[in-house]
């Protein structure tokens, strides 16, 4: 089956204003008629929500929270591009999607990545105007600061809290449109399944999560929210709820699933302590604005970072990055500080981690300016850790933090199933093989306030006739009997091992053969592993208490039921892409100096996967990646 | 080390429910409190028993989802920190420790230690917004903000939404979440058009919630993981005295 990514024609920086004039249109007397259903209240999910509702579209929007305003991009910590170009410095919207593409290591479309590039300025305006307190100057004009990456300041940033208060932003939009009665909010509500009627998406099944309800809802467009899948590793800078769920059960009715295998493992983060971790906590990537990474020159070094001295030491990223230093892109920041831990020189206990050093940042500008800059960051890392990084160094090594893969979708953000929508990080588009740091929350914004609006109108404008959708036919039937079937089955197994100890056998051989480097036998030997565990999960798990009532342990195992066969499709992914992009590291696909090395031959294209039933692996589909404004080459931080 | 657990267990939102203890024999000093609870339920699950329900998610102090009140504190006994932040270190060898949910007439209690905080979503459509549509922003730098005001809105900005400032509250008085709100908006420009309706409309709210009175002990400030402070309770009496004022003479 031929993929068509519908990117219009015409010039790169014309394609996006030529398709908002032309693309059909839905009238607002028609729009009260149209019901639409967003899952997920992030970034992505509560803007397009709210913009759906102000345009007059009847908008239902659920969440597995108990608030709207808890889901994870509350969580983002660092800041939002925008080539807004104050600063002087060369920025403009070529420049973001250059560097966007380049940064992605050529595995994302330039169409979808130059309108992200457009929209990113309105996002700012959008967000000031709803309040959302930005850094300011004494000018009273908004301040910035510089990202991995690139070389201009093009941050916006609200101290270390910005995805918390662009969500905020988002929330109160939200709650404007719920007032008004535009929006229907359903909050511990965790959709469970879509419901496809005649090829095209008609509705979901949720459930309850205080009463175990299974509920029907119906909607002439599903627009899936849901933010990223990378909890499969067990450990990861996700919240504990993040799974991958509403997008595998689109996955299994019928819609590709693009580049499962594209992780992204950020840099910094706090290194694992123990057995009874439940999560891993990110340091913010704005610290290599001013931290200094580096580890002893020599191996199995135990002495304290104050007595190990300066010559000592090996500043390893400014060593082999001299013009982007601290600031190269995230995965290769992170494939360093794996190879100084593998090569004997990693710090603290286990070894497994680096320093990340402020001391020569609060000589030249003093802790009180280092405090304003980063101040809720030290503050958390001496509360996880129980130690000053004003004093001593940060421990840090890396963790899995984001998924660039996703759902397929064309430049509408529409799957291959019609009316099936996916924005934000469950989409696969924007990022290629390699997310920009402060790129999350662009997407996801621009997705749901600036996007998703336009490229909707084109779909619904052919529903208009289609009058109410309704929950009593046979496919709700049909999809509400599979959600019950797969309780009850969950639930009778009654087996002797918790949830838990099967996410994290999977997390582990994800992490082990999936993560920072992969290679064809480990991932033959994941496959393998991943089906076992699947085996005994579903054949010994044990979930304690009713369906019928507020059951944790039931709804995980909904979540790594679906978690386990991700995974598994995650490794063909990895295994077939036999070369090495972004994220995705085969360490049979190396340049001399240890490089990603890219075959665009042969695999300059997007990995769609096609569902094709209950153990039977998927089949692939390719969609070619078009270069037209940009010139491929080895990608170079040095 | 060992620690002794007493927990409030209750099944759902009409059962009475009661205190029930519980024996954890190895404790890493290095877990956070909510890992704790990981390893309880683990062993719960191992004997056949319903694990606690607790509210969490992201585990990094900023969603506001934890809502334990610990040795009779909302999250716990450190300053400025969420129940997922806080790690065993801070507990003594051998001690007993109390576990309730946060408390509140406005905040029923649906299972063990989760609660229903729907109240302050409530609250928050009433009026915690600028009516701004998507695409009628001005330029961002056309609003210059001073950055004294930006701040200040900001610390108010900080706001998790946890209910800490309920829990701790004699009076289960929510007025520190709505000040926080209301003041982020009267601080900056954008939010002036509108700040007396949303300031009556968010405390006529408050008040139909069930949600009680301020009578300025600082139980709120002291218990707030952001730190919040009673200023902004401050500004929300003047921001409420003088709207009420405004409407009435008109």
């Amino acid at each position: 089956m031929a993929l068509d990514s519908k990117i219009p024609s015409g010039p790169l920086d014309k394609k996006w204003s030529q398709y908002k004039s032309s693309v059909k249109l839905v009238n607002p007397a028609n729009k009260k008629k149209i019901d639409i259903i967003v899952i997920g209240t992030g970034l992505a999910g509560a803007s397009a929500a709210a913009s759906l509702g102000e345009l007059g579209y009847k908008v239902k929007v659920f969440c597995f929270q108990d608030s709207a305003r808890r889901a994870h991009s509350i969580a983002a910590q660092g800041g939002i591009n925008a080539a807004k170009n104050y600063r002087n410095d060369g920025d403009s919207v070529y420049r973001l999607f250059y560097d966007t593409i380049k940064g992605g290591d050529y595995r994302s479309r330039e169409g979808n990545v130059h309108r992200l590039a457009e929209v990113s300025v309105n996002i700012i305006d959008q967000c000031v105007a709803q309040g959302v307190p930005f850094a300011r100057e004494y000018s009273g004009l908004l301040d910035n600061r510089s990202f991995g990456g690139v070389q201009v300041s093009r941050t916006f940033y609200a101290r270390g809290q910005t995805g918390q208060q662009l969500l905020l932003g988002a929330y109160s939009a939200l709650n404007r449109q719920v007032k008004e009665k535009a929006v229907e909010l359903f909050t511990r509500h965790e959709m469970v399944e879509v419901v496809i009627e005649n090829g095209k998406a008609r509705g979901v099944i949720v459930r309850d999560l205080v009463t175990g309800e299974i509920q029907r809802h119906a909607a002439h467009a599903v627009v899936l929210a849901t933010g990223g899948y990378g909890n499969v590793f067990f450990l990861s800078t996700n919240a504990m709820g993040c799974n991958t769920t509403a997008i595998w059960k689109a996955h299994k009715k019928g819609a590709f699933f693009g580049n499962p295998c594209f992780t992204q493992i950020h840099p910094t983060c706090i290194p694992v302590h123990g057995e009874y971790q439940s999560k891993l906590t990110l340091m913010s990537e704005s610290l290599r604005n001013d931290g200094r990474v580096w580890v002893s020159k020599s191996k199995g070094d135990k002495r304290k970072p104050q007595d190990i001295p300066e010559e000592e030491r090996d500043y390893y990223l400014e060593r082999k990055y001299p013009s982007f230093g601290n600031l190269v892109p995230r995965d290769i920041a992170s494939r360093a500080a794996k190879e100084a831990c593998d090569d004997g020189r990693g710090v603290g206990e286990s070894g497994m981690a680096v320093y990340l050093d402020f001391a020569d940042a609060i000589k030249k500008y003093g802790k009180d300016t280092i405090s304003s800059r980063y101040g809720n960051l030290f503050e958390m890392y001496d509360k996880i850790t129980g130690e000053d990084p004003y004093k001593t160094p940060m421990m840090i090594y890396p963790a899995v933090h984001y998924t660039m893969g996703g759902l397929w979708v064309d430049y509408n953000l529409m799957t291959n199933v019609p009316g099936m929508y996916a924005t934000g990080e469950c989409n696969f588009s924007d990022h290629g093989a390699n997310r920009l740091g402060a790129s999350a929350l662009m997407q996801g914004l621009a997705d749901g306030y600036f996007v998703l609006p336009y490229t909707i109108g084109d779909y619904l404008s052919g529903e208009i006739l289609t009058g109410k959708i309704k929950t009593d036919s046979a496919a709700f039937d049909e999809a509400e009997k599979n959600v019950r079937a797969q309780i009850d089955k969950l639930m009778s197994v009654k087996g002797t091992k918790s949830v838990d100890f099967y996410h994290r056998k999977l997390g582990k051989v994800m992490w082990d053969k999936c993560g920072m480097a992969r290679n064809a036998k480990g991932l033959t030997e994941a496959i393998e592993e991943i089906k076992k565990i699947r085996t005994e999960f579903w054949s010994d798990v044990k979930i304690p208490g009713t369906a019928n009532e507020l059951n944790p342990e039931l709804e995980k195992a909904i979540r790594v039921a679906d978690f386990i066969e991700l995974g598994e499709l995650m490794c063909r992914d990895a295994l077939h892409r036999e070369e090495s992009c972004g994220g995705h590291f085969r360490s049979e696909f190396q340049t001399p100096d240890g490089e990603a090395l890219r075959n665009d031959d042969q695999f300059a294209y997007v990995g769609a996967w096609e569902y094709k039933g209950e153990n039977q692996p998927q089949e692939l589909h390719k969609e070619e990646l078009v270069f037209e404004s940009v010139h491929l080459t080895q990608r170079s931080y040095k | 080390m060992k620690l002794t657990l007493k927990i409030w267990r209750q099944k759902n939102k009409s059962d009475k429910g009661g205190f029930e203890t519980y024996q954890l024999n190895n404790v890493d000093t290095h877990a956070s409190f909510l890992e704790m609870m990981d390893v309880l339920n683990e062993q719960l699950i191992e004997e056949n028993k319903i694990p606690v329900a607790f509210d969490h998610d992201c585990r990094e102090g900023i969603c506001g989802a934890c809502s334990m009140v610990i040795n009779g504190r909302p999250h716990g006994p450190l300053k400025g920190t969420t129940t997922c932040q806080l790690h065993m270190r801070h507990f003594n060898d051998g001690e007993t420790v109390t576990i309730e949910p946060f408390r509140a007439n406005a905040f029923p209690v649906l299972k063990d230690l989760v609660v229903d905080r729907t109240s302050f979503e409530r609250i928050q459509q009433a009026g915690g917004y600028i009516s701004i549509g998507t695409g009628s922003a001005p330029e961002a730098n056309n609003i210059p903000v001073n950055k004294v005001d930006a701040d200040k809105a900001f610390d108010a900005a900080q706001c998790i939404g946890c209910g800490a400032c309920v829990a701790a509250c004699k009076n289960g008085s929510a007025m520190l979440f709505v000040g926080a709100k209301v003041s982020q908006y009267a601080l900056l420009p954008q939010g002036h058009p509108e700040r007396m309706e949303r300031v009556l409309n968010m405390v006529a709210q408050m008040d139909e919630e069930g949600f009680g009175g301020c009578t300025n002990t600082g139980a709120c400030e002291a218990e707030c993981p952001k730190e919040i402070s009673v200023a902004n309770i401050m500004r929300l009496n003047r921001e409420y005295i003088s709207a009420k004022l405004s409407v009435e003479r008109e």
